[in-house]
């Protein structure tokens, strides 16, 4: 089926990207000025010195708070219009082709682009079972869809520094991979849900797919729309969570953390924050700024990553999706699995820490 | 009369895209009924990997989002006029 416009396409296209243009052009000018507005604001306009906790804590908040909804904003829109060349069919396809290790790593890519939420995961978990994919590499686009996404590795990015953001993306598709790989071949597929197994015999059905050509306008507009629709759901958590960072960056002793979670602690300090975090759920959005305000106050990058992953990763709503599709054995199993990748994250973040900070 | 199918298990995108359709219909002439699919098993025969997902007479015509209005006025319009 043709969509037709009022308007030729290529004026259409020649506008769209003359205005995408001037927006990236606004949003560079807008980044590389942030900290000076934020210090401009907390010590000559309000006139709070540095030295004090409350003016520690505002210049925090205000530099971060920009910079964050500025990354955001960039992320999810270049997200959003990449993913309108994705269709989903082809990628199903692709993996379908492919074996155990390629697949799963297509699938891990493809799972860090694609949020974790009710209204994909449980429909594409079943989407790959009903196409024969083995259960493995479902598994890995299962285990990085939670992990990683636009919202956390711009975040990241914010707080942390593009560094620690790619090494992130790295070791959690290596973490979907891996166990992927583990759990694929210890034969569960007995251990989904009878309707998700049953759907293994099904034949997939012949449906009608409209033809759809997509302006480039239409593209970015769908990236405009994304970023809006998701900032509109996480602001609020961000800001209560750079809010907690505030707090605990301008109040809370340097080196407060040092002995509990800090470099020197413990070797047991890192499973300790996974399995603390398993029950805790919150956004990334929330998770991380409060994250970045632990690392300040010395504890250690990878023992901080794991215990925010965890939160992030594993928490009870997610269970309750994955109950839709996984018997509570294999639900077990998957925890068990993520867990202990999520604590092998949180050495290997430890022993790289000095490099990336 | 037109069979709009929304796929999607009560999620809030799948509640915004039944008003949107509703919305966008109500002007025109064009007789519809809207059946709400919810089971996964029924949504996954649509070969839908993200909801909510739009049907019209049995053709998948968008999913993974909400289309705009006037582009569900026209898919309506191609419709009842094949």
């Amino acid at each position: 089926m043709r969509i037709s416009s009022p308007l030729p396409r290529i004026t259409h296209d020649r506008q769209a990207f003359a205005l995408t243009g001037l927006g990236v052009l606004l949003w560079v000018l807008a980044f590389a000025n942030v900290q000076r507005i934020a210090e401009w604001l907390t010590y000559d306009v309000l006139g709070i010195s540095a030295e004090t906790h409350l003016g520690a804590a505002l210049s925090f908040f205000l530099y971060d708070v920009p910079k964050i909804f500025l990354l955001l904003f960039g992320m999810i829109f270049v997200i959003t219009t990449l993913q309108t060349f994705v269709q989903m069919n082809k990628v199903r396809e692709l993996v379908t082709k492919r074996g155990e290790g390629v697949g799963n790593l297509i699938a891990a890519g493809f799972g860090a682009l694609t949020p974790f939420c009710s209204c994909s995961s449980v429909p594409l978990f079943m989407g790959f079972v009903q196409a024969g994919i083995p259960l493995g590499i479902t598994f890995s686009f299962l285990i990085t869809s939670p992990i990683m996404n636009e919202v956390a590795f711009a975040m990241l990015w914010a707080l942390f520094g593009w560094k620690v953001a790619v090494v992130y993306l790295i070791s959690g598709i290596t973490l979907g991979v891996i166990a992927g790989i583990v759990l694929g071949r210890m034969n569960l597929d007995r251990y989904l849900v009878e309707d998700v197994q049953a759907l293994r015999n099904k034949p997939v059905r012949q449906v009608t797919t409209a033809e759809e050509r997509i302006t480039w306008r239409e593209r970015f507009g769908r990236g405009l729309e994304g970023a809006r629709d998701i900032i509109r759901k996480v602001w609020l958590y961000i800001l209560i969570g750079v809010g907690i960072g505030s707090l605990i960056h301008g109040f809370v002793p340097q080196d407060a953390l040092t002995g509990i979670m800090g470099a020197e602690a413990a070797w047991w300090s890192v499973p300790l924050a996974v399995v603390i975090g398993i029950p805790i759920y919150s956004g990334e959005a929330g998770a991380i700024p409060v994250a970045s305000a632990l690392l300040s106050k010395g504890a250690a990058l990878g023992t901080v990553l794991a215990f925010m992953m965890s939160v992030v990763a594993l928490s009870l709503p997610e269970m309750i999706i994955l109950r839709r599709v996984l018997t509570p054995r294999l639900l077990a199993t998957f925890v068990a699995i993520v867990a202990a990748g999520l604590i092998f994250t949180g050495y290997l973040f430890n022993a790289l820490a000095p490099m990336l900070m | 009369m037109l069979t709009i199918k929304i796929l999607g298990s009560g999620c809030a995108n799948c509640k915004r895209l039944e008003q949107e359709v509703r919305a966008a219909l109500e002007n025109t002439n064009i007789p519809f009924e809207v059946v709400k699919v919810t089971d996964y098993t029924d949504i996954v025969a649509y070969n839908v990997m993200a909801t909510p997902g739009l049907v019209i007479n049995e053709t998948l015509v968008s999913a993974g989002r909400i289309p705009k209005r006037p582009q569900i006025v026209e898919w309506a319009q191609q419709f009842a006029a094949s």
